[in-house]
């Protein structure tokens, strides 16, 4: 009697807190397809606000997937190798290069992008281009492919398969590509689906980089928070989610493989 | 069996030493000849030096400034291992996991521009020939330490190499194991021919395989010699230590006999001697009856081994002293023998060391 009073105990209190957080969601979401928020779900159910919102900001979100995919290529391209020749040298300034990298989790985004902008500012065209996102979006992502990265070269030994590749007659770019990279892609897809996900979602950085033609998810979401009907930011929200979900579940999905 | 194709290349380690950047001296500057088709086994404890002289000729490191490595009297000193044409077996065996054994096997052919066809025949070749057959299209990690050892092996020798390397490839096995592959392997390198360097900690390998047994400590060459050298003619107390088990006696000597508490025992050598460093290996120390050798002492201990039984003789010597007898002789503790050593048993050592 007194373990059921406890299990129902816990099992209240653990619901309590669920709602607190889901509520929220599901209230803000809801809001998207209500044709009048302030008249409550009574007034009917639209998608009316949805499609206002791919309207108006199709571009913001199919820009926002290329600078994603960007930072993905580019963290790719130079953060595998950087985290093969980190792993590889070893030693006091590979720890040092290490730690420059991982810095930007810890500076606030607006430093890095005021920053930036004070360094770069002056090109006009690349301050116009999304390539000025680009840049901060790299910034900001690459300790995270370089670290997962990393993680997977001290669980399998990479530098002695890189030595037994050798051995066999393998040339440094043969062997990077027949054996450190095959055996790299737990981390790499780890780290991609982590810089993908980040960029997507990234606000700080890129609130200070944007000009009116090189908006974001998160920047339009703001946007449209501050100009428009409740309504049609709810609805922003619901694209959002519907955009972020999946490549959660995958990034889950793979953790857990890479576990097992 | 033509598997090499040739017989490889003769090795030349010229005044090589190795200083690692937190300024440790891994190896001492050495000189080292091995020839064509020799097996040579570079033998000590771990910290001596034997991996890091394996890498350099290997070309994973490089020797200190001075050092020089020759393969068939060509310098090969600063051409990267993928140039080097050798074939390494490394401890942990570095096989691909992410390619099956098959894919492992041909990885050199195929780096090599080996076509398709060739490939796999040559890869099927060494399949039988290392005992793996239905083994090609598995996973690495669906294999057995002894299957793992057996791919990196014809791995290493698939691309006919100047020169095998093979770095500790049984310590990773079980003892059993062990045994029975070392025996396969010892065929193996005998019917391959080709210059081999074989690194180990364990002297009964380095025994078995080696055509010469390079016996190293800290970073210095103790001894080069045979197998039979090593081991009846040991030049220094820690190769006699290292190698089998050994009887260190340090005693007076008088008219070419040692002075020890049990009686007098005959020894070679230099008559003007006064004292000595000796050793007695256990095998070479006949038990018999009290009275009917000149040394003498009482039983410590008996411990049957099976092939045969190790006793411990207390009072023959001011330590005591281990002696290998027939499994037949019955003895027991308390019971006081004749130790009968042949006095050419007798190996002086220098002193000091």
């Amino acid at each position: 009697m007194r373990d059921r009073l406890i299990f129902a105990g816990q099992l209240l209190f653990t619901l309590t807190v669920a709602a607190f957080l889901v509520v929220p969601a599901i209230l803000s979401i809801s809001a998207g397809v209500t044709v009048n928020y302030f008249r409550g779900i009574s007034s009917g159910v639209t998608l009316q606000w949805v499609f206002q919102v791919w309207d108006l900001y199709a571009g913001t979100i199919l820009l926002s997937f290329v600078i994603a995919f960007a930072t993905l290529a580019v963290t790719l391209l130079v953060g595998v190798p950087a985290a093969y020749a980190l792993h590889t040298r070893g030693g006091r300034w590979s720890r040092i290069v290490e730690e420059v990298i991982t810095l930007p989790i810890a500076i606030p985004g607006l430093a890095i992008a005021l920053a930036l902008i004070l360094t770069y500012g002056g090109f006009g065209e690349f301050r116009r281009s999304w390539l000025f996102i680009l840049v901060g979006h790299v910034i900001f992502t690459m300790p995270f492919m370089v670290r997962s990265v990393m993680a997977v070269f001290a669980t399998v030994d990479i530098k002695t398969l890189d030595e037994g590749a050798a051995s066999l007659g393998a040339s440094p770019a043969r062997r990077f590509l027949d054996v450190i990279v095959p055996n790299a892609v737990p981390g790499i897809l780890a780290g991609a689906l982590m810089v993908v996900t980040l960029s997507l979602g990234e606000f700080n950085l890129t609130w200070m980089l944007h000009t009116p033609s090189t908006k974001t998810l998160p920047i339009g979401l703001a946007d449209s928070y501050a100009s428009m009907r409740l309504e049609v930011a709810s609805a922003y929200t619901l694209i959002f989610f519907i955009m972020i979900i999946p490549l959660l579940v995958a990034m889950q999905m793979f953790a857990d493989r890479g576990q097992g | 069996m033509n598997v090499t194709g040739e017989h490889g290349a003769s090795v030349r380690v010229e005044t090589c030493g190795k200083t690692f950047v937190d300024g440790t001296r891994a190896l001492e500057p050495a000189t080292l000849d091995i020839a064509r088709g020799e097996t040579l086994v570079l033998l000590g404890p771990s910290g001596c030096g034997k991996t890091t002289m394996l890498r350099i000729i290997a070309g994973l490191e490089l020797p200190d400034a001075g050092g020089k490595v020759l393969f068939d009297g060509k310098d090969m000193t600063s051409v990267p291992i993928e140039k080097r044409n050798v074939g390494m077996v490394f401890q942990s065996y570095a096989l691909f996991p992410n390619m099956t054994v098959a894919d492992n096997i041909g990885y050199g052919l195929k780096i090599r521009g080996v076509g398709k066809h060739e490939r796999a025949s040559r890869v099927a070749e060494l399949v039988a020939l290392t005992n793996i057959t239905g083994l090609e299209n598995r996973r690495i990690t669906q294999l057995s330490g002894g299957q793992r050892q057996r791919v990196a092996l014809a791995r290493a020798v698939a691309i006919r190499p100047g020169i095998l390397l093979l770095d500790e490839p049984l310590t990773a096995l079980d003892a059993a194991l062990r045994d029975r592959l070392r025996g396969e392997l010892n065929r193996l390198l005998r019917a391959l021919g080709i210059t081999t360097i074989y690194v180990t900690h364990d002297q009964a390998e380095a025994m078995e395989l080696g055509d010469r047994v390079v016996v190293m400590q800290k970073g210095v060459i103790a001894q080069i010699g045979t197998p039979r050298e090593i081991y009846f003619e040991p030049n220094s107390r820690f190769v006699a230590e290292f190698i089998g088990a050994a009887n260190i006696i340090e005693a007076p000597v008088e008219n070419g006999q040692l002075l020890l508490p049990g009686g007098r025992q005959p020894i070679g050598g230099d008559a003007n001697l006064t004292a000595a460093l000796a050793m007695i290996r256990p095998e070479t120390i006949g038990i018999v009856a009290a009275g009917s050798a000149p040394l003498s002492g009482t039983i410590d201990s008996v411990s049957f081994i099976g092939d045969r039984q190790r006793m411990i003789i207390g009072g023959a010597s001011s330590k005591f002293i281990t002696v290998d007898a027939p499994n037949t002789i019955k003895a027991k503790a308390g019971e006081r023998v004749g130790l009968l050593i042949a006095p050419d048993a007798v190996r002086l050592l220098p002193p000091g060391n």
